[in-house]
């Protein structure tokens, strides 16, 4: 990978040049560089998909997701502002209230993108009040347990499962503010579906929702992936 | 699985599915189509049927599943052997509909959304018609009309559905949809030949005749205003094997219906246009996105389509040009606002959920099964076989420099005439008041809730793309209404159409119907005024797609002109909890036997 740096192919983002690749995305581009932009639908392996829209940068002025935006010469890229960074919030603050998320129980926590990234922005609450939805768990499959609760409706899972293990097992269902992840199968529960502890999607999950049985607490609190440094400094683990 | 009950339950036989099948040519890009026939079938989706469906078309259970919950016209759980839909636009509202909604459900003995015991009949709303104009109106089992409600009508109404006549049987006059045509101008006036336009352009050849529409400096008329001439060219100079004409005829915006009127009067038109733009782009195969709502006017369309083929105006060697062939199907939406997006429409037509595409690549360059699309509204068709015919210096003749030609309003709401408009772009929002009969007029809702809502010292600004930009709705508010019921029901609106994919959209416009609906319950306060002002700002620059950033815009222009119809709901100006504070004292009081007034707080101001 050779990283051109003449003025042609690079964009400046937050004031400093950034050298790109014909074809990628300002996200990509970054995450490249090692430099941070907020994400979570977004993974460096699969195709993006802008839904969360916590990416969202100006693009010349212009709003857009960094994730879907793809980089050109000369472009003004402003990412780390206090406008964004507090629209960031609202975001993260909307996905909290739209699912049941209550970290200091989650065997997520610590590993979680949504709680990391929380914590990056600054966030210290809800601010909204919380839909509480009745999301029921599944837990009928022997290895691994579906917390619905946490869904953000990044669609990795799904696009794993159909791109990578070859078993679609996911699906995304309703509308609205009903949407939801579908499992694939007739009685709509996991056991019934060929999911394996072994499969992609079963470790793609940024959020808590899809998570191996008997094996919680195996890392301790304090000791998980965003205990050590915030997900800023973390940008290595992006970097495929 | 629930069992179905009443006469139009009885399951479909293999027979009938394979039948079904059989006549989509088993193509999983038909499945909304699909869905449509099954659930005629049916009445609904039962879940074993949608697994027989995925397993002849070589689809996953969960992917139609998927797409069956999508669209608000399908049902995946039992519904009443009638499915009666009340139109929900406001101006259905200010017509009565609500009341006379309560009425029929007492009538029958159901209540809204739910299905009675016997399985008769289900009551619900859905998301304007496009019969504003004719309102109340109503949706029998997704397929017929009944305008101009009142409450004989419904007296009549549950009267034949106790008795179980088919719908087919009602009063003919009950279907009857009047064009209310009430200023005519280049479109809506005399009808050109058909065939006409398109001879003139096979004479100039595909390439002058794009020079025309170029020349013309046509925008397009579904809202966003793009240049016709350049989005045609974009995609006959897109590579691919196959280029294909789409037109967007998924007229969902609230208080919007000149398209259906065009389809009813100017089918014609419609199609010429598509065959010219065809003929440019160098296209096959043409698809009409038929909003699920307008299902009464399939067949008079496809009459209109095979009156085409049988005079060679579509088919091969379309009026004699050996190569030029080109032929038109219609697909048939199934109740999802957000399809009227480009590129969910093309979603929907590929037969899945209509959530709008990561844009680039634009359809132009990879559209409907990855190839070169345009996608325009109906209206633009008409206009571009009109300058087929006539030349674009004609048309740039009309209205103003940077918006040239008609446009065609739907004018609905308090006034005396309502109907369609067809004025030149520049025309007053006054005269339109003034020729509609709008009196003692407090507000104008201009190209529905995702345009702008204009008040009473705006009236002298002009409709343009470069002052007031339309896609056609035009919705008029005496001084007795209040903005605030009308901005609460556009708030609703965009709740229940969001399509879900992200997250300012799906969260934000239910977060925003909490904050209106705990205004109109008296629960409000200053800070949730600031809340929604937060919230209309983070949607217009956060969501994925256009219509989830205009989903505040009737809220913004509310709150800054209308702003005593809010604050008269606040309780305080400061801050007001979303729940009630007395209330949740009831376990307390129930618990220890209480109910003086000690046990109470003050809850009233």
């Amino acid at each position: 990978m050779n990283a051109p740096d003449d003025q042609e192919n690079s964009f400046s983002l937050d004031g400093e040049d950034l050298p790109f690749n014909p074809g990628e995305t300002i996200l990509q581009a970054a995450t490249r560089a090692g430099r941070y932009i907020p994400h979570l639908c977004w993974h460096p392996d699969f195709a993006a998909h802008g839904s969360c829209r916590v990416c969202s940068v100006k693009v010349n002025g212009r709003a857009g997701a960094a994730c879907t935006v793809h980089a050109a010469a000369g472009l003004d890229v402003q990412s780390n502002t206090d406008e964004l960074n507090a629209h960031r919030k609202t975001l993260l603050q909307m996905l909290f209230v739209e699912g049941n998320h209550f970290c200091p129980s989650c065997e997520k926590s610590g590993h979680c993108l949504l709680q990391a990234t929380a914590y990056q922005m600054g966030m210290e609450g809800p601010h909204f009040e919380e839909f509480y939805p009745d999301r029921p768990v599944d837990a009928s499959h022997p290895d691994i347990l579906l917390d619905f609760n946490r869904c953000i409706l990044c669609e990795l899972c799904v696009k794993a499962s159909r791109d990578v293990d070859g078993k679609n097992v996911f699906a995304i269902g309703g509308h609205g503010i009903a949407t939801h992840l579908l499992v694939n199968s007739e009685s709509g529960r996991l056991a019934d579906t060929a999911m394996a502890l072994t499969d992609r999607a079963a470790d793609i999950c940024p959020v808590g929702v899809i998570l191996p049985k008997r094996r919680g607490f195996v890392i301790p609190i304090g000791q998980r992936r965003f205990d050590a440094r915030p997900v800023s400094e973390q940008i290595e683990g992006d970097r495929s | 699985m629930t069992t179905p009950r009443g006469p139009h339950h009885s399951s479909a036989t293999a027979a009938d599915l394979s039948a079904l099948l059989g006549r989509h040519g088993l193509d999983p890009h038909a499945l909304v189509q699909i869905l449509r026939d099954l659930q005629a079938l049916h009445g609904w989706l039962p879940r074993d049927s949608l697994s027989q469906v995925a397993a002849a078309l070589g689809l996953t259970l969960a992917h139609v599943e998927g797409v069956a919950g999508f669209y608000r016209f399908f049902h995946t759980r039992p519904v009443g052997a009638y499915r009666v839909l009340f139109s929900d636009s406001v101006t259905d509202r200010m017509l009565g509909s609500e009341a006379l909604m309560a009425d029929l459900c007492r009538r029958l003995g159901v209540a809204p959304g739910r299905l009675g015991e016997d399985g008769l009949v289900s009551v619900d709303r859905t998301s304007c018609t496009g019969l504003c104009d004719q309102g109340p109106a109503l949706l029998i089992n997704h397929h017929q009309v009944v305008t101009r409600l009142d409450a004989t009508r419904v007296a009549q109404l549950a009267g034949l559905i106790r008795a179980r006549v088919p719908v087919p049987q009602w009063p003919a006059e009950w279907f009857e949809v009047q064009d209310n045509i009430r200023r005519a101008d280049v479109l809506l006036g005399e009808p050109a030949a058909p065939g006409a336009a398109l001879a003139a352009a096979l004479a100039r050849g595909s390439e002058a005749t794009l020079a025309e529409i170029k020349r013309s400096n046509l925008r397009g008329r579904g809202g966003a205003g793009f240049a016709t001439g350049l989005k045609w060219e974009l995609c006959r100079n897109a590579p691919g094997h196959e280029h294909v004409v789409v037109c967007n005829a998924d007229e969902g915006e609230p208080g919007t219906f000149k398209d259906r009127v065009l389809l009813t009067r100017c089918a014609d038109a419609v199609f010429e246009g598509m065959t010219v733009a065809a003929h440019i782009i160098g296209a096959r195969r043409g698809l009409v996105y038929l909003r699920g709502e307008y299902r009464f006017l399939l067949e008079p369309l496809l009459a209109v389509l095979q009156r085409r083929r049988d005079t060679r105006l579509l088919g091969p060697a379309i009026l004699g040009r050996e190569g030029f062939d080109f032929d038109i199907a219609i697909h048939v939406g199934a109740g999802a606002y957000v399809c009227g997006e480009e590129s969910s429409l093309i979603e929907s037509l590929e037969g899945k959920r209509g959530t709008p595409r990561v844009r680039p690549p634009f359809p132009v360059e990879r559209g409907y099964l990855g190839h070169p699309t345009i996608v325009n509204n109906v209206e633009t068709f008409c206009a571009a076989a009109r300058i087929a015919l006539q030349g674009g210096d004609w048309w740039a003749g009309i209205g103003t420099p940077k918006s040239t030609g008609t446009k065609i309003h739907s004018v609905s709401g308090d006034c005396e005439r309502p109907g369609l408009y067809e004025y030149p772009f520049g025309t007053r929002i006054g005269r339109i008041l003034e020729d509609c009969g709008a009196l003692d007029t407090q507000a104008v809702q201009v190209g529905g809730p995702s345009g702008v809502c204009l008040s009473a010292f705006e009236f002298g600004r002009r409709i343009a793309f470069e002052d007031v930009p339309t896609a056609g709705a035009f919705m008029v508010f005496d001084r007795s209404r209040d903005m605030f019921e009308v901005a609460r029901g556009f708030a609703h609106f965009f709740a229940h159409e969001s399509c879900g994919f992200c997250t300012p959209c799906r969260v934000g416009t239910a977060l925003v119907v909490r904050r209106m609906d705990k205004l109109a319950a008296g629960h409000g306060s200053r800070h949730d005024i600031d809340v929604l002002f937060e919230l209309d700002k983070l949607m217009h620059t956060a969501t994925h797609c256009g219509l989830g950033a205009t989903a505040c815009n009737p809220l913004r222009d509310t709150i800054a002109k209308f702003r005593p119809a809010y604050e008269k709901h606040l309780k305080s100006l400061y801050f007001e909890p979303g729940f009630d504070l007395d209330a949740e004292l009831s376990i307390a009081r129930r618990m220890t036997g209480r109910d003086d007034a000690g046990a109470h707080l003050e809850n009233q101001p």
